[in-house]
């Protein structure tokens, strides 16, 4: 029996590095590829020449160095080398619809989109047409074979585990992948690299949004999608108009500095009104949320739950997990499967267009898309321990 | 911890047009001046002598076969310097006798040539024609003729095509060069090890060479200009290659680039007679064997051993992947151009919308090449794009 044989997503940094030299060593014919994505480049003076003034900060997807460190490793494990050009298929899936989104008031995760869309979609579908088995990148999150079904679960690295973006995958998707570090920490992974002697072994971390040139989406958006900073006003729940905002994309709910707002308590941004431009501001007891309405739901074995179950869940990346309460509803044409999720105490910083992901003890069982949140109940607190952001 | 599928092992190199591997006979060749024979051609003791000897008596080989002065021969780098030093050098020289120069070339030309035209365009006042080609990639000289003004200096037309193997009508172009006293230079670094090279048959004044594209080493080439020729030297320093190219002469690359021509060119038509063979078996079965193919460039006249394709519904560089891992070096068209997103150049011109353009595929024999290999290659080729079409 041959050998399977295994694509790696290189991206020049360590974690996939480490991937594809323990693949090799545990015997697999390994293929490395590196997927060209959109970014704003350095070279666009008309793009960069708008921010002059802001510090620039190397910060693109697929940089030359990028490109160099891949090649080399690849070169140094005696594996092939491929750089694909996804540029344009990332720049419609991804890019546009990380505008869109915050131009209809919402906050997009890419990343989920770039892994259902391109890395375990587009690539993935390559990698097989190639003729290989699986595709393994550098997540630290887990599958596991269950009687037939594949399971994720989370990487055991509390710090680093990543099953939180790789929710909206499938059976079809996950049944040819394959997460090595999903095993190890990130010190861990550290360690194997300077035992394999890669060049990247010490190689800083990479950043969250790899398409913006100096890291800071507010930056991004003027340049790109200038048409979402209408400035409007700013209004408390009851309509009283407290000052003005430089366009309602530019602000995140949950937020409180930067508001420019003088009154006398902490003010947070509850929540983002597109219909009337408005950005409304409350309370720390206002900002939390009792239960929240989830759309585009991907259920991870295949189907949805036939009742209520529950279950622990996490509304942003950096989030904690808190028991919730998932209540399967009828689909709806926009926003396909949906469901209620009900905290079992309200949490705050609910934010439309992030995903809330459900979760059994390290299960990944899905997750989906944050239409909306409800109000709290009147008069009710929050304590400062069920802020998910710690 | 080596585990590369394509081990050389089992690999087939089909792609030609981008490099060849150097013949053990011109290594032999260049070994000496490597080590004992390392003097500086312009030193007055013995070790300059000797190195004085061998760079003449190069040069003397390759006039030969150009049918051409000695002192006609300048070695150069390769072909993207010889392309510069003749665009710009003879742009330059005229413009520094006060005149507006105006320069006709093709748009299928190598970048060497067009980045190069761009510049004098841009930064040097030049007036720049492109002459269309035809959808076999051939240039119509009455079209050239058509585009010469009182201003035009040169007329630069390469001799085969990289990307599709088309060759132009160099000797009748040169015919109206002659007539209207234009400057006549030919990018030839694809002809070089397969056509002929007989300047005053094909009437050109300045001809590009580049020595690794039959088989001798990369980092050497030749620029003839015909003697009186004006010419701006653009590297200056020492007065090498009488002064039209500064610069201490690469003894060792210089005597490969020699042995390599020589070669090359007695070898030329059973070498030729054998690839076109190849050639024609390769074409017919991809075109039997992969639905929608279509042969690119001109069906005859074209370099022997090459073979270019678009291909409907894949991508280059994505054929180019799957055939690296099956075993199967080919290329879409130019390498210097792999990698990037945009579509060949040279199909625009020859009329491929860029749909079609983006399936490009080139493969590219050489002598080492057998019946085998093609038959292989074919099976690759045909199973490679049956994968990519259906994802």
């Amino acid at each position: 029996m041959t050998t399977p044989t295994v694509v790696v997503a290189l991206s020049g940094g360590v974690d996939s590095s480490t991937v594809a030299a323990l693949l090799v060593e545990r015997g697999y014919t390994v293929i490395g590829m590196m997927m060209r994505l959109w970014a704003e480049s350095s070279d666009d003076d008309h793009v960069l020449k708008l921010d002059a003034s802001e510090k620039f900060v190397s910060n693109r997807c697929c940089a030359p160095e990028a490109v160099a460190d891949a090649r080399g490793v690849a070169h140094q494990l005696g594996i092939p080398f491929y750089l694909l050009n996804y540029e344009a298929d990332f720049k419609t899936r991804v890019v546009d619809y990380f505008l869109a989104e915050y131009a209809r008031g919402a906050t997009p995760n890419p990343c989920l989109e770039c892994n259902r869309q391109i890395k375990f979609g587009a690539l993935l579908a390559k990698a097989r047409a190639f003729g290989a088995d699986f595709l393994a990148t550098g997540h630290y999150a887990r599958t596991r074979d269950c009687a037939g079904k594949i399971e994720l679960l989370r990487g055991r690295d509390p710090q680093k585990d990543q099953s939180y973006a790789l929710s909206l995958l499938t059976q079809e998707q996950l049944a040819h992948v394959m997460f090595p570090l999903g095993e190890y920490t990130k010190t861990e992974t550290r360690a194997l690299a300077r035992r394999f002697g890669l060049r990247v072994a010490e190689k800083h971390e990479s950043q969250d949004l790899c398409f913006v040139a100096d890291g800071d989406y507010r930056h991004f958006l003027r340049r790109h999608a200038p048409h979402t900073l209408t400035p409007g006003d700013i209004v408390d729940t009851r309509g009283n108009v407290l000052g003005r905002h430089t366009g309602i994309a530019q602000y995140t709910i949950g937020q409180r500095k930067g508001l420019g707002l003088a009154v006398g308590e902490p003010l947070y941004v509850i929540a983002l009104d597109p219909a009337r431009n408005r950005v409304i501001v409350g309370r720390a007891a206002e900002l939390g949320a009792r239960e929240l309405i989830a759309g585009a739901l991907n259920w991870i074995a295949g189907e949805a739950p036939r009742g209520d179950i529950h279950i622990t869940a996490k509304i942003r990346y950096t989030a904690r997990q808190v028991a919730a309460t998932v209540s399967p509803l009828p689909p709806e044409s926009e926003t396909g499967a949906r469901a209620r999720v009900v905290f079992a105490e309200p949490v705050r910083d609910v934010t439309p267009g992030q995903a809330v992901v459900f979760y059994a003890d390290e299960v990944c069982l899905g997750g989906g898309i944050i239409q909306g949140a409800s109000a709290p109940e009147p008069g009710s607190t929050i304590p400062a321990s069920a802020r998910p952001d710690n | 911890m080596t585990n590369n599928p394509a081990s050389p092992m089992t690999h087939i190199y089909l792609d030609h047009s981008a490099t060849t591997p150097v013949d053990p006979r011109v290594v032999d060749a260049m070994l000496p001046y490597l080590t004992e024979q390392f003097g500086n051609a312009s030193s007055l003791h013995r070790y300059g002598q000797a190195a004085l000897a061998t760079l003449e008596q190069s040069r003397r080989t390759v006039a030969g076969i150009l049918n051409a002065r000695p002192n006609e021969i300048v070695f150069t780098s390769g072909g993207s310097e010889s392309d510069n030093l003749a665009l710009r050098g003879v742009a330059l020289a005229t413009r520094a006798q006060g005149a507006q120069p105006h320069l006709i070339i093709t748009p299928i030309e190598h970048h060497a040539i067009l980045n190069t035209a761009a510049q004098l365009e841009r930064e040097f006042g030049c007036a720049v024609t492109r002459v269309p080609v035809n959808r076999h990639g051939g240039v119509n000289p009455d079209d050239i003729a058509r585009a010469i003004t009182p201003h035009t200096i040169l007329i630069s037309v390469m001799y085969a095509n990289n990307e599709v193997g088309t060759i132009e009508p160099l000797s009748e172009i040169s015919k109206i060069a002659r007539a209207r006293k234009i400057i006549f230079h030919t990018d030839a670094v694809q002809a070089g090890g397969y056509l002929d090279l007989d300047v005053e048959k094909l009437g050109v004044d300045l001809m590009s060479l580049g020595a690794h594209k039959f088989h001798g080493p990369k980092g050497v080439g030749v620029l003839y200009v015909r003697g009186g020729t004006p010419l701006l030297p653009m590297q200056t320093g020492g007065s090498h290659e009488r002064s039209r190219r500064a610069g201490t002469e690469n003894i060792p690359y210089i005597a490969g680039f020699a042995a390599a021509l020589q070669i090359a060119q007695s070898e030329r038509a059973a070498t030729n007679a054998r690839l076109l063979a190849l050639r024609e078996e390769l074409v017919e079965a991809i075109l039997e064997r992969v639905v929608g193919a279509q042969l690119t460039g001109d069906p005859k006249n074209r370099l022997p051993g090459h073979a270019s394709f678009v291909i409907p519904g894949v991508i280059g560089d994505e054929m180019i992947l799957g055939l690296d891992l099956a075993g199967i070096a080919g290329s879409t068209g130019s390498a210097c151009t792999a990698g990037s997103a945009e579509p060949s150049h040279v199909l625009a011109a020859l009329g491929y919308p860029a749909e079609l353009a983006r399936g490009a595929l080139r493969l590219t024999l050489g002598r080492d090449n057998t019946e085998a290999h093609i038959a292989r290659a074919v099976e690759v080729v045909a199973d490679v794009v049956g994968k990519l079409r259906r994802k």
